[in-house]
């Protein structure tokens, strides 16, 4: 009994069929600890003078989906966009410790920036679909990479759209603009965007915080099937969806210096079954927050 | 259609629930055969792979507590997983009922005794029949068919009643297998309950169906009347 209940907690996967395996001879067979993708070391984080982050350690797992919750202001969407160096645009925000994408430093000297959001891509909260058609929508970032060719880019805009589960819906009409589908359906666009340049790292920040319930639900089906292909890192202020998309979760509060802070870090039905900080199980009960 | 990872999941939960109610049948004959061969190894061995029925319950009951928090299932799944909460303690506690049988054979040992064996086999032949019928329902969340389960169990109280008899007879005729005699009245209620419990399940089914906790038991037996029969 005590290893079973040690195993959920242990384990370093959200599958519950590896709980319900056990039998004779056998203990729950645990996932080994995968390849880690991006990984924040001792990760301070400056607007200036404040310090928004304060010693973040946190690995992001390869073809897993990594959930950041927290209370508002804690430091989630900042930490978010530091994976993907969005925060340089942000005058006098300031890095200090490292991050790491497949082990190396993204913020050391001399590493192409433009290169480090291709393989980190970004999907905001609210859908922003370029003033174009479905197709350039797609086609824009390959075509700023240097992909020219008209079939490569048709096959290059299909694909992506495929794996948005957006295909189906819009191949009769790619010509139309991308503003004129659906909320549900442009953050779909937004997404095939984003793997139109085959990114290994898909951020998410909120990406269904203003979409109706049934596009939220698509949005996190969707999820699932790319992260066979992606690693995904998901901000959400919605726990009950960090929770049901999630393999694991990271939970930040802000410290007495108003710094984000990383408090606790999981698997996901460990954290929000059996969280070992104090805080943490207070935050996701609903105590405070 | 979404909800893909909740569906799958709860998929997962039912094969496990299937295949634990299989353990118990498999178990339940088992101990019927330990008893008519008198075979003590074997009846070990019950004792011993009881402990994995009991991680198997322990194991779907984690794995719903997990699914609660972690994809919020709602009305209908909220009340399936509920029922198999339910439906899974009653299987862990049949497989308890074989653990008691493969005893029994250990407490016999070789003493001569009268077994009414023919009802007792019969016995179980139709308890595990009904916990078999009670877990396709339960999983097919056939309520009209679960309502029809529990008219089985005048067969197996009948059964009950007749070797009851047959072993107070004996023990009345032979004063010295008193004893024995009470051990073998403990497999025939270890029996008699089995089919209780499958009754229990069906309730469960009727329970997902309409949302009602009824009792569909046919007799006025107290369902949580002490008893381990271990």
């Amino acid at each position: 009994m005590s290893d079973i209940n040690s195993s959920i907690n242990d384990s370093q996967v959200k599958s519950l069929m590896p709980i319900l395996a056990v039998g004779k001879g056998s203990q729950p067979e645990m996932a080994s600890v995968a390849e880690i993708k991006m990984q924040s070391v001792a990760l301070d984080f400056y607007y200036g003078k404040f310090k928004a982050l304060a010693q973040i350690n946190l690995s992001i797992q390869a073809n897993q989906i990594t959930a950041i919750i927290g209370p508002s202001g804690c430091g989630k969407s900042t930490l978010l966009r530091a994976f993907n160096r969005m925060n340089d645009l942000v005058p006098h925000a300031r890095v200090e410790g490292k991050i790491l994408l497949d082990n190396q430093d993204i913020y050391a000297h001399g590493v192409d920036v433009v290169d480090i959001r291709r393989r980190v891509g970004m999907v905001f909260q609210r859908p922003n679909p370029f003033p174009m058609s479905i197709h350039d929508n797609v086609a824009y970032g390959p075509r700023l990479y240097g992909v020219n060719k008209r079939s490569m880019l048709n096959e290059i805009v299909e694909k992506s759209l495929r794996q948005s589960a957006l295909w189906d819906e819009v191949k009769d009409k790619l010509d139309q603009s991308g503003m004129s589908i659906s909320g549900g359906q442009q953050q779909r666009l937004c997404i095939a965007r984003a793997l139109a340049v085959e990114p290994d790292v898909i951020l998410m920040d909120e990406p269904a915080s203003a979409l109706d319930p049934v596009s939220t639900l698509k949005i996190e089906d969707l999820m699932q099937t790319l992260k066979l292909s992606y690693t995904i890192v998901i901000v959400t202020h919605n726990m009950q969806q960090a929770a049901r998309v999630s393999d694991f979760t990271a939970f930040m509060m802000i410290d007495e210096n108003r710094a984000g802070k990383l408090v606790e870090f999981g698997n996901t039905p460990q954290i929000f079954t059996n969280p070992k900080n104090k805080q943490t199980e207070e935050y996701v009960t609903g105590r405070f927050g | 259609m979404t909800r893909e990872v909740l569906n799958q999941h709860i998929q997962q939960i039912k094969d496990e629930v299937l295949l634990l109610g299989s353990i118990i049948e498999e178990t339940t004959l088992h101990s019927i055969d330990a008893l008519k061969q008198r075979d003590i190894e074997a009846s070990h061995q019950i004792i011993e792979d009881d402990i994995l029925i009991n991680e198997k319950r322990f194991a779907i009951e984690n794995a719903i507590i997990i699914l609660i928090p972690t994809q919020q299932p709602m009305a209908h799944d909220l009340h399936l997983l509920a029922a198999i909460l339910e439906v899974d303690s009653e299987l862990e506690r049949m497989g308890d009922y074989a653990k008691g049988i493969a005893k029994t054979v250990i407490h016999l040992g070789d003493a001569e005794v009268v077994i009414p064996m023919r009802e007792i086999e019969s016995m179980a032949e139709k308890a595990i029949n009904m916990l078999h019928l009670a877990l396709g329902t339960f999983i097919t969340e056939n309520a009209a068919q679960a309502y029809q389960i529990p008219k089985l169990d005048d067969e197996v109280d009948a059964l009950y009643v007749k070797g009851y008899r047959l072993v107070v007879s004996a023990m009345i005729a032979n004063p010295n297998t008193i004893d024995h005699g009470n051990y073998l009245i403990w497999v025939l209620h270890n029996l008699e309950r089995l089919a209780d419990r499958a009754i229990n399940i069906c309730e469960r089914t009727v329970f997902i169906a309409t949302g009602e906790l009824l009792e569909l038991a046919t007799n006025d037996e107290d369902d949580s009347e002490a008893e381990d029969g271990e």
